[in-house]
């Protein structure tokens, strides 16, 4: 399965969006990153670590489950019900920036369920987008403010992010025929 | 233009590549009519799901969309404000509409049958059916004609399988686990469809059931339903690490079960001295409604081991987890009409 | 109506036949019984081989539902039943809407049944009036209309004191009391047996000792009067022994088993369907050791007489939760093929002692004429084929209820002709 990044490249992209977030943002103060279950979770807690690193500050990291809010999920005709898990959120998020965390933006439609599922929780001042690759292919009009890579793919094809966290390593593939 | 499902950030396939736990599963029911009819992972999952269900009480929205504009309706048969108000919140917080029916009378009484109630209902196809009937098998009579999910919440002796979902639920909170525990159930053994549901699950979780009562109380073939019976509550409470106790109702003098309900305290009821005798890290539960004085001692049941009100709480979260996971499979073509075909 | 069967295997306990013999009838009666008989002008019907000729089959325990519930079932739809099921006669049951408690009803029935023109019908009488249980109806009066028995079926005979005296008085008439033994403290509000799958299923039980205590009293009460108690529908083993005990000290008590429950147990209760209320009668379906206790008793002769209990019950009836659903099940059209499956070919009965079952004894339970092939009486005849593949279904059943769970099953024998009165008032096409 050809490998798109390697585990050096996805450190050092994320090392990148730590720094433009920092560059963009004139500190850290009333910032929080949430991550989108699954492997949103684990990037964001990285990016914490980095800003950290880089800053000093810590940043109040959460996790989001959007299971419940998505669009299709009363829609599929067969099919077993996606599992839900928990989502943690140990601060307000009121008058907060969001960072929502992804790992992959494709239709955006996790993302307007996130914002959804976000907006139940409170109201933050400002929501921004963190995606580790973007492959196009959008269905509404949402938008990454920051993107690891840019990865122009087919529909045919399909992109897997593997975190140490998770997955035991950490690389990009891409599946299938351009 | 659509995506393939393959391709949907958090579909099944893209999630496939991690070990465990499964990205999706499913009841293979489309109803829930007992425990009967579940499996060890069936039950684990719908404990999961109610997990993630809780934390959404405990938001300052107390909602999420995923039922939204789905009809359930409530038809108890048998009063309960309890149970009914827990699935009304549960369905609530899914944003489904719900509606309640409470009917004083059964069928026989009012003229209408049950099927033509039912059916007359379903002529406004509502998704699902949540149902407490008096007589056992109600709902299961129901699955057979319906096109509607039926979900039993309680049917006459038979089975209440919610409340023994919430009951395992509030255990694994306290215990992290339900296989190898001693659980000691007191009460009416005889018409208690908690009871049964309650065997049924703990058995299939493997956890080790005693059932104590006295002895006009115990059901023929409890054994080999999956509990111990004894009439000895000091055997039965004796290193339990879950102790839960049952209504007895005042009727049960008639039909000379018991002489009165002062005696049954006094052979049967949970006072402090009896708990004591269980681990010093015990749970007291009740399904409730309490007869204080009867099968429970103020006491205990205010005590620090009861974790009563907490089942209360859990019941919410687990009735949303039922909900979600037989929503969305009502009357479809491709599954057959319920058990038993 | 002149009828030659021909080459049929003959199976006549009662004039100790067994082997392939020609029945002649003339005039509607049995003229000879012997080989090579010459046709002499009657109509000639060939037996096929294979197929046994029994004296007519007598089912001494159903009931016909008119007056009063024709919705279930009439006494012509009901007879038309009994001879697609091989029956040439039935006895049945007072439990009528009015309760058959006075010569008028007993007339009533008779009358619908000459008008049917099918089975002959033996009406049984009430023991009390509107079978309450408090006061001794008219028996004698009863028995000439011609009521062969008397019961308060549905219901025990309230106490002891009424059961002893039916049983003189019904002793003086020459007629057995039949009794639908049951405690009712016992049975309370029960509706399946009490045991294991009723606690499953959450229903109330009935234990069988709430038939066999009074199985027993009536026993001892047979005994004290010299009155003849017949057992109805017996179904617990404690049953069993008790009769078999009065039988050894010479007591004039005689039983009768339903299909039923030498064939289903309450296991069945679990389903798949569960809860199925054609598995809903009283008495209710009990445990294995019950059904193998009747298979023995059917086997060794303790019981005298199967017998169907046919409950015809409207579908509607039907419909409800378990608690609610009347309790019975129609058995008519399915004896002959329950008995033949599940007793002969089993291997636990020979041909004669299902004719006995069938035939001989119930009707010298109740002194009815037929039970044998006796030259000069009534050609009452029933044609068994034993190998026929049946294949029940509820929808084809002739009586107007449906209340079987016995659809869908394949089984092994079947009836291919009913002759009452050396007509043929029933041919079954497919044999």
């Amino acid at each position: 399965m050809p490998q798109v990044m390697d585990a050096d490249r996805m450190s050092r992209a994320l090392t990148r969006i730590a720094h433009e977030i920092l560059e963009r943002n004139r500190g850290l103060d009333e910032l929080a990153l949430v991550g989108i279950r699954t492997r949103g979770v684990p990037l964001a807690r990285r990016l914490a670590r980095a800003l950290k690193e880089i800053n000093g500050d810590d940043v109040p990291t959460g996790a989001l489950d959007i299971t419940l809010y998505r669009d299709d999920l009363m829609r599929h005709p067969v099919g077993p019900q996606p599992l839900v898990r928990r989502t943690e959120i140990p601060f307000s998020i009121d008058d907060r920036k969001i960072m929502l965390v992804d790992d992959v933006l494709y239709t955006g439609r996790t993302i307007r369920a996130a914002l959804d599922a976000l907006i139940d929780f409170g109201r933050p001042r400002v929501i921004q987008l963190i995606a580790l690759v973007d492959r196009g292919h959008r269905e509404l009009p949402i938008k990454a403010d920051y993107v690891g890579k840019n990865l122009p793919t087919s529909l045919k094809q399909s992109v897997q992010v593997r975190l140490q966290e998770i997955d035991g390593t950490d690389e990009i593939v891409i599946e299938g025929e351009p | 233009m659509t995506t393939r499902a393959a391709d949907r950030p958090d579909s099944a396939e893209r999630l496939a590549g991690r070990p465990a736990p499964p990205a999706a599963a499913q009841l293979k029911s489309r109803h829930l009519l007992g425990i009967a009819g579940l499996d060890a992972d069936e039950i684990t999952l719908i404990l999961d799901t109610a997990e993630a269900m809780k934390e959404i009480g405990g938001r300052a929205i107390k909602k999420v969309p995923t039922l939204r504009g789905r009809t359930v309706v409530n038809l108890f048969f048998e009063p309960s404000t309890r149970t009914r108000t827990s699935f009304e919140i549960a369905e609530k917080r899914l944003s489904a509409d719900t509606l309640s029916i409470a009917t004083a009378t059964s069928s026989v009484t009012k003229g209408e049958t049950l099927v033509d109630t039912v059916r007359n209902l379903e002529a406004m196809s509502p998704d699902m059916i949540v149902m407490r009937h008096a007589s056992s098998g109600a709902p299961d009579l129901l699955a057979r004609i319906c096109r509607s999910t039926i979900i039993n919440a309680g049917d006459g002796m038979h089975e209440h399988p919610t409340q023994a979902l919430l009951d395992a639920f509030t255990i694994r909170s306290h215990k992290g686990r339900l296989a190898g525990l001693k659980v000691a159930i007191v009460g009416d053994l005889l018409h208690s469809r908690v009871l049964r549901s309650n065997v049924l699950l703990l058995k299939t979780m493997g956890a080790e059931v005693w059932a104590c009562g006295p002895s006009t109380l115990i059901p023929p073939g409890l054994e080999r339903l999956g509990a111990r019976p004894t009439t000895s509550v000091d055997d039965a409470v004796r290193d339990a690490d879950v102790v839960m106790l049952l209504r007895i109702q005042h009727e049960r003098m008639q039909g000379h079960f018991i002489p009165s309900v002062r005696e049954y305290f006094a052979l049967f009821g949970m006072t402090p001295e009896r708990v004591r005798r269980a681990r010093e890290d015990v749970i007291v539960m009740h399904p409730g409604p309490m007869n204080r004085g009867v099968e429970i001692d103020s006491e205990v049941a205010d005590g620090p081991y009861s974790v009563i009100l907490e089942q209360v709480s859990n019941g919410v979260a687990v009735r949303m987890a039922v909900l979600y996971l037989l929503s969305g499979r009502e009357g479809r073509d491709d599954e057959s009409p319920g058990e038993g075909r | 109506m002149n009828l030659l069967l021909k080459n049929g295997r003959v199976v006549d306990p009662g004039n100790g036949r067994d082997g392939e013999f020609d029945v002649l009838i003339q005039d509607g009666v049995i003229r000879r019984v012997g080989r090579d008989l010459p046709a002499e002008g009657a109509d000639v019907f060939e037996v096929a081989r294979g197929w046994v000729v029994t004296p007519g089959l007598i089912d001494i325990h159903v009931h016909l539902r008119e007056p009063g519930q024709e919705h279930k079932e009439t006494v012509a739809t009901g007879a038309a039943s009994a001879v697609a099921g091989g029956f040439t006669a039935v006895a049945c049951m007072p439990n009528t809407d009015p309760v058959n408690d006075h010569a008028g009803i007993t007339q009533f029935i008779l009358k619908k049944a000459a008008e049917a023109k099918l089975a002959r019908v033996y009406p049984i009488g009430a023991v009390s009036l509107g079978s309450k249980g408090e006061q001794l109806a008219e028996l004698g009066e009863q028995k000439a209309a011609g009521c062969v028995a008397f019961t308060d079926d549905g219901r025990p005979v309230a106490t002891a004191l009424l059961m002893r005296r039916a049983l003189e008085y019904a002793g003086m008439l020459g007629v057995p009391i039949v009794n639908h033994c049951e405690d009712p403290s016992l049975k309370g509000d029960g509706v399946a047996h009490e045991g294991y799958h009723a606690s499953a299923l959450g229903l109330r039980g009935i234990p069988g000792v709430a038939e066999s205590l009074m199985v027993e009293r009536d026993v001892s009460l047979a005994e004290l009067t010299g009155g003849h108690v017949h057992i109805a529908h017996m179904s617990a083993r404690q049953s069993l022994r008790a009769v078999r005990a009065g039988k050894e000290r010479g007591v004039h008590v005689t039983c009768e088993v339903a299909p039923h429950h030498f064939t289903l147990t309450d296991e069945a209760l679990e389903g798949p369907p569960k809860y199925d209320t054609n598995l809903k009668m009283n008495p209710p379906l009990r445990e294995d050791a019950d059904r193998d206790a009747m298979l023995e008793g059917i086997a060794d002769g303790s019981v005298d007489v199967i017998a169907t209990d046919h409950a015809p019950h409207h579908a509607d009836e039907k419909m409800l939760e378990f608690d609610h659903a009347p309790f019975g099940i129609v058995g008519l059209e399915t004896a002959v093929p329950i008995v033949c499956d599940r007793l002969l070919h089993a291997g636990k009965i020979s041909w004669t002692r299902l004719v006995e079952l069938l035939s001989v004894n119930p009707a010298r339970v109740f002194h009815l004429p037929g039970g044998s092939l006796t030259e000069g009486a009534p050609a009452d005849i029933t044609v068994i084929a034993p190998d026929a593949r049946v294949t029940v279904s509820a929808a084809a059943l002739r009586s107007k209820s449906k209340n079987t769970p016995f659809d869908g099953w394949e089984l092994r024998g079947g009836v291919a002709a009913t002759i009452v009165g050396g007509r043929v008032v029933y041919r079954n096409a497919s044999c």
